[in-house]
């Protein structure tokens, strides 16, 4: 930095712990996601440069800061393999962004440290978009808007630096609402790199061993959330269909292979209509009340009539769907379809294939063998849990006779496998059941918790009839949710088990409040953003179209405002004009004029930094005051003097070059 | 500069080199003082005691010619101390007004804010109308009328500090200060110079004052300046740092005192540098600093100069 500038723009010691404030409130939510010796060096480097704050010491030699720089890039590559993409970047932005808190000289250093901070906040979006994140954003802008004007204004008290960059805040609100209305939505994520796309998200899986379920019961996470046009149908109705498993092979439940045509669906009970919010999963599923009359004309119906949209949901989508709750559906025998659900691999489960023959041979009728099922689990020791035992390789063989414990995806396999084995067609489905009202936004709330297992079976006559054996085993769990099925003592789901009044309530406000943000604010997407915009008797078509609109409107906008406000600037009397090239010729010369400063002061500045400048330069104020602020002239007096000026203006400009 | 400075201009030059003998490195000072006096206002000295404020009011008084009296201001101090009490002759069988200390030129008002409100505000009214009123007479007071008020900061134990009012009748308020080591080793070498004060010979004579003062009120104010004036009254009101902003009336002060400073400077015209230049003096006691209860400081008025663009 050359000398003369240092001068002007070095940094206030007293704005540091602005800075600090506010690259602090920046990136502590950082931490939540960074590697931890990242965090931790985070850490290090802001108390050290607190220290030197407080003690007003000197920063780090160069040579430090370089080696820091070196060690960070180095550690990022091994964490992540490379110094690209998303998260390195971000690590990377962290890393740098607390450096330069050790390397700020000047106020042009500090002003670059809050604009990063800045760019730093949007990247919290990549992990988290939800209220409480949006609110502390809000003030760590806040604390970097304070930061800003302290940078630019003189020492005022921080309450009034707070109080000021809050009104500055709330100026900035109109316009950000008319940009958060206006500006053009792109179809699908901005940031939806691909290697985001497969991170596991917990949730339903196509892939059902006994366990896998009993482990999603234990999230409190929201899956989605139902606003019925009508009524919240009875809980009994409310089983949420996701993928189908035909295939079983002695130990876990997959789906079949795609394909096997049209279900064939006939309803009985008028359309319920009702409008899903599904939370990103990641899959394809999406999740309708049994049986789906119609859905969205991105999903199909597939042949196990479950619905599969074109595309896995990667952000949260707004879905209009209506079902029957009393169906027949492919009466008429598929052979195909009847064949793939008798399949069992041999020589698995050997005792329970043994007891389910043993019921084909004695009862004649499929449905009382369906009959026999269930009165068995509701006979024998049965018992609902959580926490069911380790079982070996004969998985099934061991729950039915030996352990007798299960949750529901142990009754729903066995129950499908012991059909299987007395010759009625049987199949596992997933999804979810039930659900839990919030009484603050009338929204019917699905848990991860609210998964569950259960079977259906093919009936000659009355085609696929869904048979829930955990219905048999712990009715409670169908009639009242998982919590009250559920022996005492057992371990729960968090916010399942929080069963005070007042609890509940707080989280049923919070959940509103959290739907209220993700259906309004975060929901508002470009399909939103037509309704609306067609609702105010605007066509914006295509979103391209839309930004060009919106672009040429602006700009026509900001042309107009820009002609309105030259109008508007008084004239610049050729006096001041003259004056303000003589200023430019200084500021060259690295002598910039303060907005206040007078003059002669400036003169003597000028006299004290360029010595052979001054003779000039004095000419030029001399000749500038007598005209600008002496006792009216003449026409021709004043046009002698304008020449006079100039003469002087032109001699300085001469001037600087020796 | 260039200009015409009138001939009166020269022996005002020498009343500042006088005095700058006696009050030794405070030539600023006494040239904000001096410019004060021109543009007939009043000056309030704000210091601790023994900064040579007595000095300057005495050597001004001498200089320029000036009747001076001195009223030490006590917590006792009636109003009838400073306008003057009616006595009863008997020979005369009547009661004859005794003029008090107040019936001068130049008065200097010791420590004021020792002194009750109410007497306070005698002398106070006193300065404003130019005449006393005493037991339903009016008297007015002799011309020129100057007042030096001193005070010592208002923290100190035992102050009655003015109310805003009541500063507001004081043109500028100035602060010596600790002088410079320079000034400060001739001062130690030579002695006081306060007996000086007193027996230095008078450059002008009293009556000569108002043509200076008309003088002075005539420097040329171009619509540019006046410009200039209104945006640093408009940002005193607007500037988040000051509680209240400046008062026309303190505007039109401003501007006497920048035309006296300007005129002082051999210069015909009022310039950006003259505002600047007494601005601090004139604001300084105006403007309340946003937090806390005391007055505008120094560096906040220097950071409002430095903001406000020049038009």
């Amino acid at each position: 930095m050359k000398k003369g500038r240092a001068t002007d723009t070095v940094l206030e010691h007293a704005a540091l712990p602005w800075l600090q404030a506010a690259v602090l409130a920046c990136l502590l939510p950082h931490a939540l996601h960074l590697p931890l010796w990242l965090s931790l060096g985070v850490a290090s480097t802001l108390a050290w440069s607190l220290n030197l704050a407080l003690r007003q010491g000197s920063l780090p030699p160069r040579w430090l800061l370089l080696l820091a720089v070196l060690a960070a890039c180095g550690g990022i590559v091994l964490e992540y393999r490379s110094l690209f993409g998303r998260e390195p970047g971000v690590a990377m932005l962290v890393a740098m962004a607390t450096l330069k808190l050790l390397e700020l000289r000047s106020r042009r250093d500090a002003l670059l440290l809050l604009i990063l901070a800045c760019f730093l906040l949007l990247t919290h979006f990549f992990h988290s978009q939800n209220l409480p994140t949006a609110l502390w954003l809000l003030f760590a802008v806040w604390l970097i808007v304070a930061a800003m004007l302290r940078l630019q204004t003189s020492a005022l008290p921080p309450r009034a630096m707070l109080h000021t960059a809050a009104r500055l805040g709330m100026q900035a609100m109109p316009l950000t609402l008319v940009l958060f209305l206006l500006f053009p939505r792109i179809s699908g994520p901005l940031w939806g790199l691909p290697h985001d796309a497969q991170r596991a998200r917990s949730g339903l899986s196509e892939h059902v061993a006994p366990g896998s379920i009993a482990d999603l019961a234990l999230s409190g996470d929201i899956a989605f959330r139902v606003r019925f046009a009508a009524g919240v149908p009875a809980r009994n109705f409310l089983y949420w269909r996701g993928p189908v498993l035909e295939h079983f092979d002695g130990s876990a439940w997959t789906p079949a292979r795609p394909g096997g045509g049209k279900p064939r669906l006939e309803t009985t009970a008028p359309a319920i209509a009702y409008e899903t919010t599904l939370e990103p999963s990641r899959q394809r599923w999406l999740l309708a009340l049994d049986a789906p009359t119609s859905w969205p004309a991105t999903a199909r119906l597939d042949a196990g009539l479950s619905l599969v949209a074109r595309e896995p949901l990667h952000e949260r989508q707004r879905l209009s769907f209506s079902s029957s709750l009393d169906y027949r559906y492919n009466r008429d025998p598929n052979p195909g379809e009847l064949q793939r659900n008798l399949r069992l691999p041999p020589g698995s489960n050997p005792r329970s294939q043994a007891l389910g023959r043993q019921w084909r041979d004695e009862i004649a009728d499929p449905q009382a063998r369906v009959e026999r099922a269930l009165k068995l689990f509701t006979q024998a020791p049965f018992a609902y849990t959580l926490q069911p035992p380790l079982l070996g390789p004969q998985a099934i063989d061991e729950f039915l006779f030996e352990q007798q414990r299960g949750f529901c995806e142990h009754y729903a396999a066995a129950f499908a496998l012991l059909m299987r084995a007395a010759g009625v067609p049987a199949r596992v489905v997933t999804g979810y059941q039930g659900g839990e009202l919030n009484a603050v936004d009338g929204y019917l709330v699905i848990r991860q918790s609210d998964a569950h297992a259960w079977s259906e079976v093919w009936l000659a006559g009355q085609g696929w009839r869904r048979v829930d054996p955990t219905a048999a085993v712990a009715p409670e769990r169908i009639e009242l949710g998982l919590v009250a099925a559920l022996p005492a003592g057992e371990p729960l789901p968090l916010l399942a088990a929080m069963r005070a009044g007042w609890l509940l309530e707080l989280r049923d406000r919070w959940d509103a409040l959290n739907n209220a943000w993700n259906q309004r604010v975060l929901g508002f997407n470009a399909e939103r953003q037509r309704e609306w915009l067609a609702g105010l008797g605007l066509n914006p078509g295509d979103w391209r179209r839309w930004a060009l609109f919106l672009g040429a409107g602006t700009s026509g906008l900001l042309a107009l405002l820009a002609l309105w406000l030259l109008q508007q600037r008084p004239r610049r009397d050729p006096w001041r004009k003259e004056w303000d090239k003589a200023l430019r010729i200084l500021a060259r010369r690295e002598v910039n004029c303060a907005p206040g400063e007078a003059p002669l002061q400036l003169l003597a500045r000028v006299e004290s930094r360029i010595p052979n400048l001054a003779p000039d330069f004095a000419r030029v104020v001399n000749t500038y005051l007598r005209a600008r602020y002496g006792p009216a002239a003449g026409e021709v007096e004043r046009q002698v003097a304008l020449r006079e000026l100039r003469a002087a203006v032109a001699q300085l400009d001469k001037g600087r070059w020796f | 500069m260039p200009g015409n400075p009138a001939p009166s201009i020269a022996s005002l030059n020498t009343v500042l080199a006088r005095a700058s003998e006696v009050i030794l490195g405070k030539e600023r000072e006494l040239r904000l003082a001096l410019s004060c006096l021109l543009a007939g206002g009043h000056l309030l000295l704000e210091d601790l005691p023994g900064m040579g404020k007595t000095t300057l009011a005495q050597t001004l008084a001498s200089l320029l010619g000036l009747d001076y009296a001195r009223i030490q201001f006590t917590s006792d101090l009636l109003p009838a101390d400073i306008t003057g009490v009616s006595i009863f002759e008997r020979e005369h069988g009547e009661f004859r007004f005794v003029p008090g200390p107040v019936f001068t030129q130049l008065l200097l008002a010791d420590e004021i804010n020792r002194a009750t409100p109410k007497t306070q505000s005698a002398l106070l009214e006193a300065m404003e109308e130019g005449q006393v009123t005493s037991e339903g007479m009016t008297r007015p007071l002799p011309r020129p009328f100057f007042v030096i008020a001193t005070q010592n900061p208002s923290h100190q134990i035992g102050t009655f500090p003015l109310p805003e009012s009541q500063l507001d009748r004081f043109l500028m308020r100035l602060s010596l200060g600790y002088p410079d080591p320079a000034a400060e080793r001739a001062l130690l070498a030579a002695g006081s110079r306060r007996a000086g004060a007193r027996a230095l010979p008078a450059v002008l004579h009293a009556t000569d004052l108002p043509a200076l003062q008309e003088a002075a009120a005539a420097t040329h104010a171009a619509a540019p300046l006046i410009e200039y004036v209104q945006a640093l009254l408009a940002a005193t009101r607007h500037h988040p740092a000051f509680m209240h902003g400046l008062s026309p009336r303190a505007g039109l002060a401003l501007l006497a005192a920048a035309r006296a400073w300007a005129w002082l400077a051999g210069r015909e015209m009022v310039i950006p540098d003259d505002i600047q230049a007494v601005f601090p003096a004139l604001a300084g006691h105006r403007l309340r600093s946003a937090q806390g209860s005391g007055f505008a400081s120094q560096e906040e008025l220097a950071a409002l100069l430095r903001t406000v663009p020049i038009p």
